[in-house]
C-alpha cells in the first residue's frame, strides 16, 4: 500500500519526482486503463474541469493522446497551436499563457521547442502545467508510460536491463526514460554514435555503448528512439544508410539479442533506419501497446495534478 | 472502543446474509456480486464462497471502485487512491448485489449506481451490507444487514478483515 499523496499541480520532469511519486502514477494508470477497455470509455471525475493543450510545436501522437485522456475523464479540452495564433503575430509564451487562464482553464498541458518553457510556464500562471516536451529537456509522460509498459510486461523495473539506442543528445524521451528508470533500480545504458551521446551522461548513472551489437546482448527492453531526419542528415553521421547499418535494428541484429527481449519506440518510427519494418511489427514489438498505455498514464497525470487546489 | 462483532458473529452474519440473497432472488439465476473497494471487495468474495457452499454455484463476482464517481471528489483534502475496477462479465439484466462493508450517508453508494450505470443496465441492483450504522443523507437503503448499529455522528465505525487488517472485529470508536 503506498502511503505517498500527490501534491503537484504541475509535472514538469521526472527528475523533480521521487520514486514513490513515479509509482503512485504508475498506479493510478493501472486503474485508469481498465475505463478505456469499457463500453463507455468515460468517468466523471474531472467533470467541470478544462484542460488546454497547447503545442508550439509539430505532434500528433502526443496531442491526440492527451486530449483523449481528458476527454475520458470528462474534462473539456481546448486545443490550441502555434500556427494560426496570436504567437505568430509576436505575442509571449506567458502572454498567451496568462489569456488563456483567464478563461478559467484548470491545467496546460504545452509542449515548446524551449528546454526549460514549461518550468518557466509554471511560475507565472497559477494553472497546473503539465510537460509534454521541452525542447531536449525532458518528456515525463513519455518516460512514465514507457517504465509503465516495460513495468506491464516485466513486473519488476529493479535490476532490469534497459539499452536506450539512437540520438541521445536531441531526445527529451531518452532524458525522461533515463530519470524515471533509474530512480526505480533499472540498469540503463545508452547506445549510438559517439557525436549523438552527451558528454558526461554517465553521471545521470548510465553507461554508455558505443557499439549496438555489443550493447544489445543481455538487455531485457530496448528501446529505439527516432532519428530526426529533419535536423541530423549529414551533421553528426555521414548517412541515414550508414546509421541504419551501424546502429538500426534489423532482423539479423535481433538474433543476438534476448529472445524475449520488447522493443520499444516513442513513434513516429522511420522504419528501415533505426528500425526494420520486421522488427517494429514483430512478436517482440509493443510499440503499440505503448501508445495505449499512453492514454492511461496521461489520464493519471491530468487526474492527479489537476485534482489538486490551485 | 466499543466491540460489536467479533469473528464468530462477522461468519454467522455473512452466512445468514447470503441465505438471505439466495432467499430473496430464488437462487442464483442472473445473480451476481459487486463488491466495493476495498472492504466490500472481500465481503463480496466471502459471500461468494457461502453462496457456492449452499447452492452448490459460483455467482460472477466483481470489484468496483468508486472514488472516480463520488460527489465530494474536488472537495476532499486527501486525494482519494484510484483502485482497480474488475468487471469481466456482462451486466445487462443481472441482478447486481453490491457489497460494502458500512452504510453510512448512503453517498457510497449513490456512487457506485452510477458506475453501474456505466458498465450497463441490470435488470435490479440491491445493496449488501455489514454494518448499517445510520445518519442517510440521501434516499438508499440496504437490502441485507449484518447488523444495525445505532451510532452517534462522532463515532467510526472500524471493520477489520484478516486480509487488510490482521483481524477479525467490527468496533465502534469516538473520533
Amino acid at each position: 500500500m503506498t502511503e505517498t499523496s500527490w501534491t503537484r499541480k504541475d509535472l514538469l520532469a521526472l527528475e523533480d519526482l521521487s520514486k514513490e511519486e513515479i509509482e503512485l502514477i504508475l498506479k493510478t494508470a493501472e486503474s485508469f486503463k481498465e475505463v478505456s477497455a469499457r463500453e463507455v470509455k468515460k468517468v466523471p471525475a474531472l467533470r467541470g474541469k478544462s484542460i488546454a493543450n497547447l503545442f508550439f510545436e509539430a505532434s500528433t501522437r502526443t496531442r491526440t493522446s492527451f486530449e483523449v485522456a481528458a476527454k475520458r475523464l470528462s474534462a473539456d479540452t481546448i486545443n490550441f497551436s502555434s500556427s494560426g495564433s496570436s504567437t505568430s503575430k509576436g505575442e509571449s509564451l506567458s502572454d498567451t499563457a496568462k489569456n488563456i487562464e483567464a478563461m478559467q482553464v484548470d491545467t496546460i498541458v504545452m509542449r515548446h521547442s524551449s528546454s526549460g518553457s514549461a518550468e518557466y510556464l509554471s511560475k507565472v500562471v497559477k494553472a497546473g502545467v503539465i510537460n509534454a516536451g521541452d525542447g531536449i529537456h525532458e518528456h515525463p509522460t513519455q518516460g512514465l508510460l514507457d517504465i509503465f509498459t516495460i513495468k506491464e510486461k516485466k513486473k519488476n523495473i529493479t535490476g532490469l536491463k534497459v539499452c536506450l539506442i539512437g540520438d541521445i543528445l536531441h531526445s527529451r524521451v531518452a532524458r525522461s526514460n533515463i530519470w524515471g528508470l533509474t530512480k526505480l533500480g533499472a540498469k540503463v545504458t545508452v547506445c549510438g554514435p559517439p557525436t549523438l551521446i552527451p558528454r558526461g551522461i554517465e553521471k545521470l548513472g548510465v553507461s554508455v555503448e558505443y557499439d549496438v551489437d555489443k550493447a544489445i546482448k543481455d538487455q531485457d527492453v530496448l528501446n529505439i528512439l527516432r532519428i530526426q531526419l529533419e535536423r541530423q542528415a549529414g551533421a553528426f553521421f555521414p548517412s541515414i544508410r550508414e546509421y541504419a547499418a551501424e546502429y538500426g535494428i534489423s532482423v539479423d541484429r535481433m538474433k543476438k539479442a534476448k529472445s524475449d527481449v520488447i522493443i520499444m519506440h516513442p513513434g513516429p518510427i522511420n522504419r528501415g533506419v533505426e528500425l526494420a519494418a520486421e522488427v517494429a511489427d514483430g512478436a517482440n514489438s509493443v510499440i503499440l501497446e505503448q501508445v495505449t498505455n499512453g492514454i492511461a498514464v496521461r489520464m493519471a497525470v491530468l487526474f492527479l495534478t489537476t485534482m489538486v487546489e490551485r | 472502543m466499543k466491540l460489536v462483532l467479533d469473528s464468530p458473529s462477522i461468519d454467522r452474519a455473512v452466512t445468514r446474509m447470503a441465505h438471505e440473497i439466495l432467499e430473496k432472488n430464488k437462487g442464483t439465476q442472473d445473480l451476481c456480486l459487486m463488491g466495493i473497494q476495498t472492504r466490500g471487495v472481500i465481503l463480496a468474495q466471502r459471500l461468494k464462497t457461502q453462496i457456492q457452499r449452499i447452492a452448490k454455484v459460483e455467482v460472477p463476482t466483481g470489484i468496483l471502485d468508486i472514488n472516480l464517481y463520488r460527489d465530494d471528489l474536488t472537495r476532499v483534502a486527501e486525494q482519494p487512491v484510484i483502485h482497480k475496477t474488475e468487471i469481466n462479465f456482462d451486466l445487462a439484466n443481472k441482478i447486481v448485489v453490491l457489497v460494502d462493508d458500512v452504510l453510512y450517508t448512503g453517498r457510497t453508494i449513490r456512487a457506485a449506481l452510477d458506475a453501474l450505470t456505466d458498465f450497463g443496465r441490470p435488470k435490479r441492483i440491491e445493496v449488501a451490507i455489514l454494518i448499517d450504522r445510520g445518519h442517510r443523507e440521501l434516499p438508499i437503503r440496504a437490502d441485507f444487514v449484518g447488523k444495525n448499529i445505532p451510532t452517534n455522528e462522532d463515532e467510526i465505525v472500524h471493520v477489520r478483515f484478516t486480509e487488510t487488517d490482521g483481524k477479525e472485529e467490527v468496533t465502534v470508536d469516538q473520533k
